[in-house]
């Protein structure tokens, strides 16, 4: 379910980093989409923009409410999914790979290590009672 | 701090059908099953049923019933006939809404009246206390309080009434809108009404708490889709029903929520008349509109109303209309914007978004 490759936030964002590139991918999971249910709008920052870990990105909102992104890696947005604010429901069906959000180069690595595996981010979610 | 919620007869059905609980007014309740909008919109074409045991049943007996609840409620009650059923509003001596009910006159099988208040979940022990000393004084009277000894069911969508009928001794059919009387359900005996909160067609039914399971699953089994409280909310904001909390509140009056039919002044005493019949009497400062956004993001609750810069009003409802898939509104703004087509911008965490006044409701059935 949890894809063991990824990186995982307390914030239920996910990142994807390549090594040779310094480029992190981030999404959201399974389990945070499925809990905003009835997703209607999602705001995605300009490429350029700066982000920085534990700080928000973006915004998406559902027919209940609204969430703020959380950023789990500091850097300078690269790229960004376009085709997602058109159809949401990539974000139901594939929230690891279509459902991808932004590309960011980082500028500073070290925030990486606050990321969980995971097992351990499964665990946090079974805590808050899937 | 934690206290134990309170839990209705249905409560373990909804956690074995995978429903969402959440704390509504300190009853653990459903908000969805599977979600918001595939359940609005299956009560808005077919047939949704929705457990609202959460809400207040007051049942008041005796010859003193009548004049008791004539000074209780903003809505006459001196005339109503058996089987009909009143939207009133409980307001303090300075006009302010303490609740929004509504006002049955039922009949017993032997022919005697009663009469009931629902009220909302949220104000049931504010409108106890309320009562409480009024009822010491009162003469002829006995209130008793039925909300756990009952459950509360409501049927709605464009199939309600062919679905629950098979359940009822009587024609639904036959039953006028806000009217309701005793009939057996399933067999028990309760009371049906033709009420609900939805902009819908269907009914609410009143039952034993022993006996809901029984007829919700009866009601499941053909069709009826179970829906929570998210899309209630949802589909009584399409239909610009007010919610206690969010449009009405004690420093509210019935004028400014636009509730002045609710009103009975003339011929009658009731708590907070004097304050009312002064309100009526001048245009009130805002008024209660609809907005619709041409965006996606959606304006919440307390989220400013400008125009021109200048705070003009404020959010008390939003949401995401399913039914027309642009984000609504009800909002409380100052006269002077609240005609129909005025520019507004809503500031939704920092960034105005245009708005436009509409006509309430947002939704209204095919009839």
């Amino acid at each position: 379910m949890t894809p063991n490759e990824l990186l995982y936030a307390k914030t239920h964002e996910w990142t994807k980093v390549d090594s040779a590139t310094k480029v992190a991918t981030i999404g959201v999971t399974a389990f945070a989409v499925e809990a905003l249910t009835d997703l209607v709008y999602i705001e995605l920052p300009a490429v350029g923009k700066k982000v920085k870990a534990g700080e928000p990105f973006g915004e998406i909102e559902s027919v209940k409410a609204v969430s703020d992104l959380y950023s789990p890696v500091t850097g300078e947005v690269i790229e960004v999914n376009g085709a997602l604010a058109g159809d949401l429901g990539v974000l139901n069906e594939d929230p690891y790979t279509k459902g991808w959000m932004i590309k960011v180069r980082l500028t500073d690595e070290a925030p990486l290590g606050k990321l969980m595996s995971a097992a351990d981010y499964e665990k946090q979610c079974s805590e808050e009672g899937h | 701090m934690t206290t134990e919620l309170a839990r209705t007869p249905l409560h373990d059905w909804h956690v074995a059908h995978g429903g969402r609980m959440v704390d509504f007014a300190g009853w653990s309740m459903p908000v969805q099953y599977t979600s918001i909008v595939s359940e609005h919109q299956a009560t808005r074409t077919h047939c949704g049923l929705f457990d609202i045991s959460h809400m207040g049943r007051l049942r008041f007996d005796g010859p003193g019933a009548v004049p008791f609840l004539d000074r209780l409620v903003t809505r006459r009650v001196t005339d109503m006939t058996p089987g009909r059923i009143r939207y009133g509003l409980v307001v303090n001596e300075q006009g302010g809404v303490l609740d929004d009910v509504l006002t049955y006159r039922l009949q017993d099988a032997g022919g005697g009246d009663y009469y009931c208040l629902v009220v909302n979940a949220g104000n049931r022990q504010k409108i106890l206390d309320w009562l409480a000393p009024r009822l010491a004084e009162a003469r002829d009277v006995t209130m008793t309080d039925v909300t756990r000894n009952w459950a509360m069911i409501a049927v709605q969508g464009p199939q309600a009434l062919e679905l629950v009928r098979p359940v009822l001794e009587i024609d639904p059919a036959a039953l006028k809108y806000y009217t309701g009387r005793e009939t057996r359900i399933a067999g028990h005996g309760g009371v049906v009404s033709r009420t609900g909160y939805t902009g819908e067609d269907g009914v609410e039914l009143m039952l034993g708490a022993n006996k809901a399971a029984e007829v919700w699953e009866r009601l499941i089994a053909v069709g009826g889709v179970a829906c929570g409280l998210g899309c209630r909310d949802t589909l009584r904001l399409e239909a610009a029903m007010p919610l206690y909390g969010h449009e009405l509140t004690e420093s509210i009056d019935p004028y400014t929520a636009d509730l002045g039919f609710a009103v009975d002044l003339e011929g009658r005493e009731f708590t907070g008349r004097d304050a009312l019949r002064r309100l009526s009497g001048q245009p009130s400062a805002r008024t209660r509109v609809g907005l619709t956004l041409s965006g996606k993001r959606v304006p919440r609750e307390h989220f400013p109303v400008t125009k021109d810069g200048a705070a003009v009003g404020e959010i008390t409802s939003g949401t995401f209309s399913p039914t027309l898939d642009t984000p609504i509104a009800m909002a409380y703004v100052d006269r002077a914007c609240a005609a129909l087509d005025t520019k507004l911008m809503v500031d939704i965490r920092g960034r105005a978004e245009p708005a436009r006044v509409v006509k309430l409701p947002f939704y209204r059935r095919q009839k």
